[in-house]
């Protein structure tokens, strides 16, 4: 019983840690039509952030991460996909894999390719007893987390004015903008955003390996796309259900699969989605408006 | 510019105008060949290395140039190739030492090389007709995110499955037969290959949908058929690139076909242009280039007493520069869709 409960728990916060990634992601093709492979360098760049900053206080370590990947968000946003906002979806997924291995190779240089160690609030480490089951205080921070980012977001799409431009701008672009809506302020606010749920992420993941590496973000986000299409292209609530499915089922099998089975808990999952998309092809969440009329 | 191509005569010189295209880009990689025979053999060892390459980038291009669609599985399909062949032409003495495990008809095959190519070929082919069967169906983007998922699940069966593949362990003492003229045979075959299918009723049906989904189908293509007739051929075409790969170095492991040559594969089709054959050629044979003179940067060079040389690495930045510039600057890259056309007047 105690068993089932931690891996319950384990499956839950790994799929909230997918979860916000494939809302990053989602947010971004919303409002752009993009793929933004990128965001897993703005994981990656916040959690050597937190490296660099190693050894002064949480806050400041913290607050470092979250600027690094506001400002590096707002920068590809300028100088990568700004010029091709009226770019073919083809075009920008290119241009977001080219930035992506630019800023990946480009901290390769910098730093090296090796894995550094990295000893962020170890205290979340700790075993906690909850409810009679002892569970790691890290995976209720990781939920916790989720659900206070997600809480926000829903407010601020739901009960703001700049939310409400910009489900307006994901549902139809060109409509909106006629309306009155500014296309930069939204992309950028939406870039901004994502930089937010990427910094998270990255928090969460280190604390939890205990490692950074140059390709640490875009093992996470190549896992998250999964979810991301599963759960609907273009749909955010889609986006979330689908990557936290995609977490979930890689915990769920790596802790139920025989044992000589385990290593290949990927490729079962990936199975699993291809069969789903064989009968829904548009997400198990379809997103309005994204089928071009004509 | 000459006029477009009106229609078909028979003879072989009038079909000459027709084939440009294929002569012309046969001509170039023969004369690049010819030239590096005569190099030294560190540059003939790296033009073969980059005409194995250029079957990949080809291999990539008929379904990405064809479809529109772009993939980022094709290195999978380089890994099956390279895998069946190891296992098909290997000695049975070497596969007993590192694969103890494998189902004796695998563990008994010594077959001929060329036999041993084709077969990793049609086993690209035929897992890209298992996989592409449900993929076809989703859109364009979509598409493009599963083919990703395509290179994660090869990456974790290829380094898990220890007694077919040897796991994380490389597979060692593969016939080292390729060298220059048979890597350049294959390229040649490739480009027959690619343009043959490109002038094929399906392949300009598949280039319709590519220019306009919804009309494509509006007048009946069935677009997910020829798309899975494309990413067939692309696959097969992979999977042989894949195979003169391993037998180019004599090893195969299993992080040789990941992230970095799908980056490298796909760099060179976006900069030569993803849209036409000759893209696809110029892209490799430019990229090579500029990586053979990075990495000359990259060793450094005397200048009076010092020896000034960029870190390692430098080239990767550089190439991944040129991509984002490309894209930026010039979207359908060096040849921007068009073919090389017949020089000597009208058709």
């Amino acid at each position: 019983m105690e068993r089932v409960v931690q891996i319950l728990a384990d499956a839950v916060s790994v799929g909230s840690l997918y979860a916000l990634t494939a809302l990053g992601i989602g947010l971004i093709f919303g409002v752009m039509r993009l793929i933004n492979f990128a965001h897993g360098e703005l994981i990656t760049f916040a959690a050597y952030t937190l490296l660099a900053l190693f050894g002064q206080p949480i806050p400041i370590m913290l607050f470092g991460a979250v600027s690094v990947a506001i400002v590096l968000a707002l920068i590809t946003e300028r100088a990568a996909f700004r010029p091709l906002r009226n770019a073919d979806p083809t075009t920008l997924l290119i241009s977001s894999f080219a930035l992506s291995f630019f800023l990946q190779k480009l901290l390769i240089l910098l730093v090296g390719s090796r894995l550094k160690g990295l000893d962020f609030l170890p205290a979340l480490a700790r075993q906690i007893e909850f409810a009679g089951v002892r569970l790691q205080l890290l995976q209720i921070v990781t939920i916790v987390v989720a659900i206070v980012l997600l809480v926000a977001l829903t407010w601020f799409l739901k009960a703001t004015r700049l939310g409400l431009h910009m489900r307006a701008a994901a549902e139809d672009f060109r409509m909106a903008r006629v309306l009155g809506v500014r296309a930069n302020k939204v992309i950028a606010v939406a870039f901004a955003l994502s930089g937010i749920l990427a910094a998270a992420v990255s928090c969460l993941v280190v604390v939890q390996t205990g490692v950074v590496q140059p390709r640490m973000g875009l093992q996470l986000v190549i896992i998250a796309f999964v979810g991301t299409v599963i759960g609907g292209l273009g749909s955010l609530s889609g986006a979330a259900l689908g990557g936290f499915l995609v977490g979930a089922a890689t915990i769920l099998l790596q802790a139920f699969l025989p044992p000589d089975l385990r290593a290949f808990r990927e490729a079962f999952v990936f199975v699993a989605v291809a069969l789903v998309l064989l009968f829904r092809p548009q997400g198990l969440i379809p997103a309005r408006g994204l089928k071009e009329r004509i | 510019m000459s006029e477009p191509i009106r229609g078909w005569r028979s003879g072989a010189f009038e079909m000459l105008p027709r084939l440009w295209p294929l002569v012309a880009l046969a001509a170039i990689i023969a004369i690049i060949a010819i030239a590096a025979s005569f190099a030294p053999a560190v540059l003939q060892r790296r033009t073969t290395q980059g005409l194995i390459n250029l079957i990949a980038v080809v291999g990539l291009y008929v379904f990405v140039g064809n479809s529109g669609v772009l993939s980022f599985g094709n290195v999978a399909f380089m890994a099956v190739g390279a895998y069946v062949s190891a296992l098909l032409t290997m000695k049975p003495a070497a596969k007993s030492v590192f694969l103890p495990d494998l189902p004796a008809v695998i563990a008994h095959a010594e077959w001929p090389t060329l036999p041993g190519a084709l077969a990793g070929g049609v086993a690209a082919g035929l897992v890209a007709l298992g996989i592409g069967w449900p993929l076809m169906r989703l859109s364009g983007i979509s598409a493009s995110i599963a083919t990703f998922a395509i290179l994660v699940v090869a990456n974790v069966v290829f380094g898990n499955w220890t007694s077919v593949t040897g796991g994380q362990n490389s597979l060692m003492g593969l016939p080292a037969y390729v060298d220059l003229w048979t890597a350049f045979a294959w390229a040649l075959a490739a480009l027959v290959i690619a343009f043959a299918y490109q002038e094929t009723r399906s392949a300009l049906l598949l280039r319709a949908s590519r220019e306009d989904e919804a009309a494509a189908q509006a007048a009946g293509v069935n677009i997910v058929r020829h798309r899975l007739i494309a990413f067939v051929i692309s696959a097969f075409l992979s999977g042989v690139a894949g195979v003169l790969l391993g037998h180019f170095l004599g090893i195969v492991r299993v992080e040789n076909f990941y992230l970095d040559l799908t980056f490298l594969i796909v760099a060179m089709l976006v900069i030569g242009g993803r849209g036409s054959l000759t893209g696809a050629v110029a892209g490799a044979v430019v990229i090579a280039a500029l990586t053979e003179v990075l990495r000359e940067i990259e060793v450094g060079f005397q200048l009076g007493k010092t020896t000034i040389a960029a870190p390692a690495g430098t080239g990767d930045v550089i190439l991944a520069l040129i991509m984002l510039l490309i894209i930026l600057l010039r979207p359908h890259g060096i040849a921007a869709g068009r073919e090389l056309t017949w020089p000597f007047g009208r058709s």
